[in-house]
């Protein structure tokens, strides 16, 4: 018998990784989600459907991604190879297109016409945008007011898909009011609509069917490397906010021990300054959006108003895997600044020509530091989740800049 | 027996439609909150449900949304809602007080100091809208300690999984009367009155019915099938605003009043 723990067997029936997980919702929401939990269930194992999303995937989508040895910047930083996981390839330009085109299909079986969705960036609305588009489902995409301000494009890019976006005024106006209400429209409408979450948390089976939409990437990434390079990477790396990037470069790998997982959390202004989003580094288990997790609130259980740079890092909570596979020692989860991250899109932009979502930024930074700690026969993976064209006013205006 | 279920059998030897008002801890004034608390079984409530802010309240209306905003402004927590509790008692020990919320709070205070607190303020029970039966396991310290955890039941809840509540349900069980946030949509009590009469039928403690309660006439056309009514959003957006403690009291008067009025002309 194999003394390794099999990291693959998660969430248990009850939806729980380990002490985490589950399903913390209001009683109108259990049905709807027993619902969706048996619907998939069926669905993930039914060929039709199995065959129906490798289609997508490949023609729509665009995948395989590839992976791009980032040569110059590996010899600047000096140290490891540092590859990329090319998400920022993939039609709309970040690997949430790979859930959304999943649970549209999902959502069109389930004979839903309408989807809504919550976004913080903006890259989940205009790719629930999208697939809402081509599968002609009506559209609403909650974000917060401040969002709205910082991803102007993405909104505009929304709602030339036809999406309606509605802004979001209550709390602090960012991604985690987003998705109470649009929780709040679900339980309220919740006959014909689909609840597209972008993210690998909410109730269950939301982190599950997240992540294994999302899992593509690292099945790739792990075929690509034992082809191209004839080994698996010594360390992987990518951003996590709620965390469906990660996970999904992550969980191809997480039975190859000696494949070392680091998740690049949003330190904001310094995790000491308070101005953060690091819930996995410096929170604690609590119950937030139907699921128990790391999350950031203060000693009477508040959920604390985040900060970062980059909309899509802005979250008090963490995917419910991850807060296991930190628990459990599996993974590592630290905090790089909105300053690293900048620096680390200055970098692979001046010697890659490549603009990466400031997201991403987050785990290129990571990725950096990573190679410094390694021979040069290293290698470090790292998920480039999302390009960064809708950043580009955030940065001009943080930098001085009037474009 | 527990207050809970002392006050459900005077209700139904007296043949009275229960009346209980939901208010949040610490709106519109923490300073007055053992007065409105007061002034609410004045005006005739029964039971006091005692909303514990919470940042982020997923099944919740703008007008409890924005009470909770104010009130955790003003630095309302777990421990300043057992102290109001504490002081009501010493001038009222047979009402019952549940406390209404979410998880977390609790969860970050500690279930068992939670627990042994609130037994020690006078709760009596708790209504954690994000934690349903599959999720009660930890609540067990609440229950080992004395509190009721009372249940929701919803019009999207299956007949299977109703039996199981009306089984677990303590207190009374609480049915939401429609898919919805607290405060929103109009009832269309033909549609709900079947549905209470079936869970009743099954149930063995009391039934209350939730959401969308707003004034007397809706409150009068449920208290023909139900044991108590819950009027929340209607008297917090009442409430907002309300300066000093008979400007509260005056308030709660006349809204709850026209309804205590037409539960017991039913």
């Amino acid at each position: 018998m194999s003394s390794t723990p099999d990291f693959h067997r998660w969430p248990d029936a009850h939806g729980r990784f380990g002490d985490f997980g589950g399903q913390y919702v209001a009683e109108t929401l259990m049905a709807p989600l027993a619902e969706l939990t048996e619907a998939y269930e069926r669905l993930r194992d039914d060929p039709a459907f199995i065959a129906e999303l490798d289609r997508d995937l490949k023609h729509y989508v665009g995948r395989p991604s590839p992976i791009y040895h980032a040569e110059r910047l590996s010899q600047h930083v000096g140290g490891a190879r540092i590859l990329l996981k090319r998400e920022d390839l993939n039609h709309t330009g970040a690997h949430k297109i790979n859930n959304t085109v999943g649970q549209a299909l999902v959502a069109r079986r389930m004979g839903k016409p309408r989807i809504i969705a919550e976004t913080g960036a903006g890259q989940h609305g205009v790719a629930s945008a999208t697939v809402a588009a081509r599968l002609g489902l009506k559209c609403v995409v909650y974000m917060g007011a401040v969002d709205i301000e910082r991803q102007k494009i993405n909104v505009y890019r929304m709602k030339l898909l036809g999406a309606e976006v509605v802004p979001v005024t209550s709390g602090s106006k960012t991604l985690k009011d987003a998705l109470n209400e649009a929780m709040r429209d679900w339980v309220t409408n919740v006959a014909d609509t689909f609840y597209i979450i972008g993210t690998v948390a909410g109730p269950h089976p939301y982190p599950m069917m997240v992540r294994d939409f999302n899992a593509i990437v690292g099945r790739e990434a792990r075929t690509q490397m034992l082809e191209e390079y004839g080994r698996l990477p010594d360390v992987l790396t990518a951003c996590v906010g709620g965390g469906s990037n990660a996970i999904g470069l992550f969980h191809a790998f997480l039975n190859d021990a000696d494949v070392r997982m680091v998740g690049a959390e949003a330190a904001g202004e310094g995790i000491a300054s308070g101005h953060h989003a690091a819930s996995l580094a410096a929170g604690r288990p609590g119950v937030l959006h139907g699921n128990r997790t790391y999350v950031l609130c203060d000693d009477n259980g508040q959920i604390a108003e985040t900060h970062s740079i980059s909309a899509g890092l802005d979250y008090p909570g963490v995917g419910p895997e991850h807060a296991y596979l930190k628990d459990a020692g599996r993974a590592e989860y630290v905090g790089v600044t909105d300053d690293e991250a900048m620096e680390a899109f200055h970098l692979l932009a001046r010697t890659e020509g490549i603009l990466a979502a400031l997201e991403s930024s987050h785990a290129v930074a990571q990725a950096i530091k990573l190679a410094r700690e390694l021979p040069s026969d290293g290698i470090v993976l790292c998920n480039l989740s999302g390009r960064g064209d809708k950043d580009v006013h955030t940065i001009a205006a943080r930098e001085g800049v009037n474009v | 027996m527990s207050r809970i279920d002392q006050r459900f059998a005077q209700l139904k030897a007296a043949r009275r439609t229960g009346l209980i008002p939901f208010v949040t801890a610490g709106d519109p004034s923490p300073e007055h909150m053992v007065t409105l608390m007061h002034a609410l079984v004045d005006a005739g409530a029964d039971l006091i449900e005692l909303g514990v802010p919470f940042s982020d309240p997923m099944a919740d209306g703008p007008v409890i949304q924005h009470a909770s905003e104010r009130a955790i402004a003003r630095g309302v927590g777990i421990a300043e809602v057992l102290g109001w509790v504490t002081a009501f008692r010493s001038r009222d020990a047979e009402t019952p007080i549940v406390l209404m919320g979410y998880l977390n709070p609790i969860e970050i205070h500690g279930y068992e100091r939670f627990a042994g607190e609130a037994v020690l303020a006078g709760v009596d029970g708790v209504l954690l809208v994000d934690c349903p039966l599959e999720e009660a396991a930890v609540l067990r310290p609440l229950r080992a300690a004395g509190l009721q955890q009372i249940l929701l039941a919803a019009p999207t809840t299956a007949p299977g999984r109703m039996a199981k509540l009306c089984e677990s349900a303590e207190g009374f069980l609480y049915y939401v009367s429609f898919a919805g946030i607290t405060g929103a949509g109009s009832l269309s009590t033909h549609d709900i009155a079947a549905r209470v009469a079936d869970i009743r039928a099954r149930a063995t403690v009391p039934v209350a019915v939730g959401f969308g309660v707003r004034d007397a006439q809706s409150a009068k056309e449920i208290a023909g099938f139900a044991d108590a009514v819950v009027i929340g959003s209607a008297l917090v957006g009442r409430l907002a605003g309300a300066d000093g403690p008979d400007d509260i009291a005056g308030r709660v008067r006349d809204i709850l009043q026209p309804i205590r009025r037409a539960l017991d002309s039913h």
